[in-house]
């Protein structure tokens, strides 16, 4: 019957109808949300990736003193022949890979090493203190990535490259060897010892979701302890270190805190401190195909990662229950283990602080002596044998700025994550099932895949020029605030979907049947349900983006630098011990947020990181 | 002031599923309408279409003379421009809200003054014996009480039409029987049209003046609670309906009025088929002998099992079993011998086929 009465439709009738259709699907709000979602992310994400591609295969005025009869804009294959295959290309880009890969795998290695046992200890065995040792494994992560890099050099530096020498040449009066001081293991200590806590946390969490029923099952079916680890224990594991493998890895390959101070001196080159150089010298062509290898090696193992992880996620569902039954009993090894490990972790956690504290005490620098005592650095007036007549760092308006601008761009990004994560997680929850939400979805988890430098990277080619109705950005405030929104957007996505998720579509029906509006339902209904969980994700972002350098170590300039880049630039002209100073300021800073954040939430760091 | 529903062809699909598949149904004014099937057979998705809270795919749906849905139209109402009210299986209260910010919501959006919603507040606690809960938080109430509460804060709004998804099933089975007394005696009040979904056909034929029966999106049957119990009109319905389950035995039409099942044969009232046929019967509407009769056929008590007001005896006949209900404690012993008289008016007849009833 339907179906005649479609056919005697006229034809004007049936467009009526296609129109009224088409009118109904996109004013709905979630339909509204992700078109305006997908033009952001256009705008933010696709777009200076392609210009960043785009500048890869075209001629620079700069390349003229290279390439004799280079015409600029011309399309070329000029950067990638150099880059890849040309005589510098050892050095400007295989040397680097090789080094970060080094790099990166050692510290990825290592922290498994450390972070795996940890949770291991903390979870399956009879160990006392784990409160504290939960609290401990997290602090190293709160602090910038290159605190402990920083520290390093403060102990171990041996005076080979210039610089303020170490604290153990003082007392030992021998210089440490060169590959103690820099170079590849220092870098993969310093980095091992930030990033063993998404082991820990990942392992941990992993760990205690395995009902050791499956264990038990396993023991009284006559299986010894190891074949019972091997065939069920990792199986349970392995997604979780898999995880943690992958963020451990992407993150270090695209560093640059680490690499710049104990690297750099050396000329021990990353991909993530030649593409600095690059850019510094205005090779933005030839940085860009760094970036690119870069994105492209993260991307990998990022795939890689879903295909195995995402077969075997299955057996994540097992269990899962937390209880535990059976715990391994470390007898005499309890209390020594314990020592050992409260010991470790607060040398990782304090020590670093307090190498800090104790170089910006001191007079001149490399004199550990009480007599050499000083506060000059903190609160001396400008003194011209001291950082270049810079005054402390506490009378110093450079610093206040920095610190200003730290905050600003901390609570600008914070805000405008919350505010993306509140409409992509409405769009993308509201949507499901839908191919405009997965689409949104998928575009959203874009900027995870690229290094944290490699992002920055894309966002100098793209506002040095207007983009349509955005003004030329480089070189201003906004442009590091759209770079960090940016690439926070996969984090946004994935908290507000989780916090969407929370609000069963029933309250929002319940309120529609009632004749609320959108909007009506939005604000009565779904924002005082997800309120909490935005409030802790903006905090969360905002101590990240107070720490983060990578990603926008290539846009700051002098009068947009923050405190974190600051710090890299006054160690690049030599005044450690000022950047010492403004590093424990961050620190401090750093700390009072995360200490907020403890408050509003129990603290757990974990929800935050989205695990 | 009630309302009828008129639903026409509709279709809902989700991928490759057919949740609700070309239903056409009339719901009268003042109708208590239940739809009843088992799990997944589309009652909730034909409930959320009507509510304007699933976009159907195709068909047509009226609440009273208003066309809310239209796919050749292309018309589809707000779920608030349909005036109707949908009390959820899980209650869906606002958690952050009082029992009486949750009723006012809606009236708010009426733009109701504080004096006329105070009124509504008070009279709706009230009809579901809930008054003096007004600041109380739904988690500090148990689920019986939310329940009323979310009850009450669809009857405050005065909606023209209820639409109930199994508000009943989260409770437990003494608050269950309560509830039901007073919805029933709701709508005897109200008179509102009312579509009331649920899996538990004791609900559906104790409450409802007219029970859809669904089976994969399709209705089976749309009838009285009387006619679906005693005139399933399939067998699907047959054996959905009734605790304990109808007796379904194969036979064949061997002569006039007569049916031969196993090695006996039961007179049936006047058909005109043949061929394969099963015999449906009540197990409550056989007699049970201790003593041969005419016409009564021999069984053997294979297992009985008394449960206070009734028994139940499931007796044997060679391949042929039969299930029979008997009111009281039943003195029939296990392997005794046994003699069931089947009445002809109470037995149904299917076509072995297709499945439907035969009728005279
Ligand atoms: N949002 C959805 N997406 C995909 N399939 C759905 C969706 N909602 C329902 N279905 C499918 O449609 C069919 C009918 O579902 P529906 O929820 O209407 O069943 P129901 O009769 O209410 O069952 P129950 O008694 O279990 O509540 C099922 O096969 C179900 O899997
Ligand atoms: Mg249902």
């Amino acid at each position: 019957m339907a179906k005649q009465a479609g056919e005697e439709q006229g034809l004007f009738e049936r467009a009526e109808a296609w129109l009224r259709r088409f009118w109904r699907w996109v004013t709905t709000p979630q339909v509204i949300l992700s078109l305006i979602m997908l033009f952001v992310m256009f705008y933010m994400v696709i777009i200076p990736l392609y210009r960043m591609l785009m500048t890869t295969f075209t001629f620079s005025e700069s390349d003229v003193r290279y390439a004799p009869g280079a015409v600029p804009g011309d399309f070329t294959l000029f950067h990638w022949i150099r880059m890849l295959s040309s005589k510098v290309s050892t050095i400007m880009t295989f040397e680097p890979l090789l080094h970060s890969l080094t790099v990166s795998l050692g510290a990825t290695f290592f922290a498994f090493v450390i972070g795996g046992a940890l949770a291991w200890m903390v979870v399956r065995t009879d160990m006392p203190g784990r409160h504290t040792i939960n609290v401990l494994a997290t602090v190293p992560y709160i602090m910038p990535s290159w605190t402990i890099a920083m520290a390093w050099k403060v102990l171990f530096n041996n005076g080979t490259t210039g610089g303020m020498p170490g604290f153990l040449m003082y007392l030992t009066g021998t210089p440490p060897p060169d590959w103690i001081s820099y170079g590849p293991v220092p870098i993969i200590v310093s980095s091992a010892l930030h990033y063993y806590t998404f082991f820990f946390l990942f392992v941990s969490a992993a760990l205690m979701s395995i009902d050791s029923s499956l264990e038990e099952a396993g023991e009284l079916a006559g299986a010894s302890r190891w074949r019972i680890l091997r065939k069920i224990t990792f199986p349970l594991v392995i997604p979780a270190l898999l995880s943690g493998f992958i963020m451990t890895f992407s993150k270090t390959m695209g560093t640059f805190g680490g690499p710049n101070i104990l690297g750099v001196p050396v000329r021990y080159y990353t991909m993530s401190t030649m593409l600095r150089s690059n850019t510094q010298v205005g090779a933005f062509g030839d940085g860009f195909v760094l970036a690119i290898v870069l994105i492209l090696f993260s991307m990998t193992t990022i795939f890689l990662n879903q295909k195995i992880v995402g077969t075997r996620k299955s057996y994540e569902t097992i269990g899962g229950r937390g209880f535990m039954a059976q715990k391994t009993k470390l007898r005499n090894w309890r209390m020594p283990l314990t020592s050992l490990v409260i010991i470790f972790q607060v040398i990782v956690a304090v020590l670093p602080l307090l190498l800090l504290i104790l170089s910006t005490l001191m007079a001149r620098s490399g004199d550990y002596s009480i007599s050499n005592l000083t506060l000059a650095h903190w609160i001396g007036q400008s003194n011209e044998k001291i950082n270049n007549g810079e005054p402390g760092v506490l009378l110093n308006p450079a610093i206040y700025r920095g610190a200003w601008n730290s905050i600003k761009l901390a609570l600008y990004t914070a805000f405008f994550t919350a505010l993306l994560g509140v409409i992509l997680g409405y769009a993308i929850v509201k949507g499901r099932g839908t191919r405009l939400a997965k689409f949104v979805e998928q575009l959203a988890f874009i900027p995870y895949v690229i290094p944290g430098i490699a992002f920055g990277a894309v966002y100098i080619s793209m506002f040095t020029k207007p983009v349509g109705p955005i003004p030329p950005l480089y070189g201003t405030f906004a442009l590091l605030v759209v770079v960090s929104v940016a690439k926070h957007i996969p984090y946004s996505s994935r908290s507000g979907v989780s916090a969407m998720l929370q609000v069963g579509r029933e309250l929002e029906e319940a309120a529609a049947l009632a004749g609320a509006n959108a909007w009506q339902r939005f604000a009565r209904i779904i924002f005082p349900l997800t309120s909490t969980g935005f409030v802790s994700g903006f905090l969360l972002t905002f101590i990240t983006t107070m720490r983060e350098l990578s990603l926008i170590i290539l846009l700051v300039t002098p009068t947009t630098a923050v405190l974190a880049s600051m710090t890299m630039r006054y160690i690049e002209n030599g005044n450690e011990q000022q950047a010492n100073a403004v590093i424990i300021i961050l620190i401090v800073l750093v700390l009072i947020g995360n200490f907020i954040i403890s408050r509003f939430r129990g603290g757990s760091l974990k929800k935050g990181l989205g695990m | 002031m009630s309302t009828t529903i008129t639903i026409k062809n509709l279709t809902k699909r989700f991928g490759d599923v057919v949740a609700v598949n070309n239903v056409s149904l009339t719901i009268e004014a003042g109708t208590f309408l239940t739809l009843l099937g088992p799990s997944g057979c589309g009652k909730t998705t034909l409930l959320r279409c009507i509510a304007g809270l699933e976009d159907p795919n195709e068909g047509e749906i009226y609440i009273g003379d208003k066309l809310v849905y239209s796919s050749i139209k292309g018309i589809s109402l707000q779920p608030g421009a349909r005036d109707l009210g949908l009390v959820f299986q899980n209650y869906a209260l606002w958690p952050h809200m009082t029992v009486y910010k949750n009723i006012t919501f809606a009236l708010e959006m009426q733009k109701l003054t504080k004096a006329q919603m105070d009124e509504r507040v008070h009279e709706a606690l009230k009809e579901v014996q809930m008054d003096g809960y007004e600041n109380r938080y739904p988690r500090e109430m148990s689920g019986g009480q939310q329940q009323r509460i979310a009850l009450a804060r669809m009857l405050a709004y005065r909606p023209k039409v209820f639409l109930m998804d199994e508000p009943l099933s989260n409770l437990d089975a003494r608050l269950r029987m309560d509830m039901r007394t007073e919805l029933k005696r709701l709508h005897h009040i109200s008179g509102a049209t009312t579509i009331y979904v649920t899996h538990d056909q004791v609900e559906a034929l104790t409450m409802s003046t007219n029970i859809a029966v669904m089976k994969l999106g399709v209705v089976q049957q749309l009838d009285t609670p009387d006619r679906v119990y005693h005139f399933p009109a399939n067998l699907f319905v047959a054996d959905f309906i009734g605790n304990p389950k109808v007796n379904l035995l194969d036979g064949t039409v061997s002569g006039q009025n007569q049916v031969k099942v196993g090695d006996f044969a039961l007179d049936v009232e006047t058909f005109n088929a043949r061929g394969k046929m099963v015999v449906a019967v009540r197990p409550e509407d056989i007699a049970v002998l201790t003593e041969p009769e005419l016409n009564a056929v021999e069984f053997t008590a294979y297992s009985v099992l008394p449960a206070g007001a009734d028994s139940t005896i499931v007796a044997q006949r060679g391949d042929v079993e039969v299930t029979v209900k008997v009111m009281g404690i039943s003195k029939i012993k296990m392997d005794q011998k046994i003699w069931l008289k089947f009445d002809p008016t109470s037995l149904n007849l299917y076509d072995k086929e297709s499945g439907n009833l035969v009728t005279g």
